[in-house]
């Protein structure tokens, strides 16, 4: 899966969870979320089935 | 026992206690010396509690009921992420400084101190818990006692540093991702991170509610028994607190080897190994005479455990990081933006892929009873360090001393952690069992304890 282009990706997120960020920051941000998602994908590339169920499960 | 209380096990000090042989009083008064002494070295204490510490003592030597008390007049810490009332709870980060002294004691200290135990402080911790270093940005780093230009490990570096340091017998801290095991490792000490939902969290400041724990660090097997056993127990002031009774550890100790079936993992936990690390397992693993077998989709685990963390890390911090971003730790900061804007499916897949490693690594205990498995890829690396090479790659030692550790609690599993002493630094094993059998892990540690192959060193301070 190629990079996505995620400079643009944090300026929308920032503004969209009107969450600051400095262009200072960007550089350690942008290297942590490239780390995140690379391993992001290593979890959701393993194949499970559909009704495979998440680990917390709600009880009422 | 002399009167030299700085290496003595809280075991052996209740005991003189009872006996009369000295005093909670002039234990604590000890132990209140030697953190005088130490810390300024050390750097592991960030509050020293001496006035409610002697009040306690004098409690304690007043108490008909001393002679039963497990832990009568035995000193110990907690990491600055518990409640202790009167003092704010900082849980290693700036911004909290602000907060309102806490009104009430963590739940765990309230059940140490009903068996006797006197809190004289609280440790420092890398910031938010978000940590394998045990430095710290605005308090400084905590050091290692076996060499005082090297890291504790993190994030719980003080309570690492306190006992591997002599300073108090006992120390309570956090593990999510590896915070008590990876300090225990780098101290040469004991830690135990109990079952997922053991030990109640109350009035402790959180990090990962879906991964954190809390447990004792101990110089002896039956010092992390005793502490464990009188802090169990249901409660429902944390909802992630089991409805389960107290089932104890420290009576079966001795039991020895006689049934257990030990294993050790091979594949991804030797992948990465340092030559320490691995004569450290090896070690270990011939003297329980343990056969190899493989964790399945450990990378994955561990990857699954880091979204989870940076994800719900954000949200516990996300007002924070919008109004107050200057006042975190930087390597903090950027870490928990980078997990606000993580997308929801990908953590999503993360907990459905956490349901069925457990159940793959569950089915494993059916043919053993304990796994071995390293605790920290290498020994203690230098304060300020960056990046180590592990498997030839060049990695962030903040992000990655924590490989072995992650994919054991992201299923919430028992482990406690056994120091080898190697020289010059000790190195940690992992000793995992399956849900709610901490009985296991810590008799195969005793047993491991009684002939030798693992032992807290006493550094030269």
């Amino acid at each position: 899966m190629p990079n996505p282009p995620l400079d643009d990706y944090i300026a929308a997120a920032s503004a969209a969870l009107d969450l600051p960020v400095e262009a200072a920051w960007m550089p350690s941000i942008k290297a942590n979320l490239e780390v995140s998602l690379r391993l992001a994908n290593l979890v959701s590339e393993f194949p499970l089935p559909d009704e495979a169920e998440p680990a917390p499960v709600f009880k009422a | 026992m002399s009167n030299d209380y700085t290496w003595s096990t809280g075991s052996e000090i209740a005991q003189a206690i009872a006996t009369d042989k000295t005093t909670a009083l002039a234990v604590t008064e000890a132990a209140l010396s030697v953190i005088v002494a130490r810390n300024p070295t050390l750097n592991a204490f960030t509050a020293v509690a001496a006035e409610r510490a002697r009040a306690k003592a004098k409690a304690v030597d007043a108490s008909p009921d001393k002679a039963k008390l497990p832990l009568a007049g035995v000193p110990f810490a907690v990491k600055n992420l518990f409640d202790v009332a009167g003092i704010p709870t900082v849980a290693g980060s700036k911004i909290n400084r602000a907060h309102p002294p806490a009104k009430r004691d963590a739940g765990l200290i309230e059940r140490m101190e009903k068996a006797g135990a006197v809190l004289v402080g609280a440790l420092n911790m890398g910031e938010y818990a978000y940590d394998f270093t045990g430095e710290n940005l605005h308090d400084g780093p905590s050091r290692n006692p076996h060499d005082i230009s090297r890291m504790t490990g993190g994030s719980s570096g003080g309570s690492g540093a306190a006992v591997g340091g002599g300073m108090v017998p006992i120390a309570l801290g956090s593990d999510t991702n590896g915070s008590i095991r990876v300090p225990s490792s780098l101290c040469g000490i004991f830690g135990l991170k109990p079952t997922y939902g053991r030990l109640t969290r109350a009035r402790s400041f959180p990090f990962v509610a879906s991964l954190d724990h809390l447990g004792p660090f101990a110089r002896s097997v039956r010092d992390l028994a005793l502490s464990y056993d009188v802090m169990q127990g249901p409660d429902a002031d944390d909802a992630g607190c089991a409805d389960r009774q107290k089932e104890s550890t420290a009576p079966f100790l001795d039991r020895g080897l006689d049934g257990l079936r030990i294993a050790v993992t091979g594949g991804y936990f030797r992948k990465g190994a340092s030559g320490e690390a691995l004569t450290a397992l090896d070690g270990v693993a011939k003297a329980l005479n343990a056969r190899e077998i493989e964790i399945p989709e450990a990378a994955r685990a561990r990857a699954a455990a880091y979204v989870i963390t940076t994800t719900e890390g954000a949200a516990l911090h996300l007002d924070r990081l919008r109004k107050q971003a200057a006042d975190f730790d930087p390597a903090v900061r950027d870490r928990l933006i980078a997990g606000a804007m993580m997308p929801a499916t990908l953590v999503v897949k993360a907990q459905i892929f956490r349901r069925w490693y457990r159940d793959q690594v569950l089915a494993l205990f059916k043919d053993c009873d304990v796994i071995l498995a390293p605790a920290t890829p290498v020994t203690a690396p230098k304060i300020g360090q960056q990046t180590f090479t592990l498997d030839g790659v060049e990695l962030p030692v903040r992000a990655n001393l924590g490989i072995y550790t992650q994919p054991i609690s992201f299923i919430g599993l028992p482990v406690v952690a056994v120091p080898v002493a190697l020289k010059p630094l000790p190195i940690g094993v992992q000793i995992i069992a399956a849900p709610w059998r901490e009985d296991l892990a810590l008799r195969v540690a005793a047993a491991l304890e009684q002939m030798g192959a693992v032992s807290a060193p006493r550094p030269n301070l």
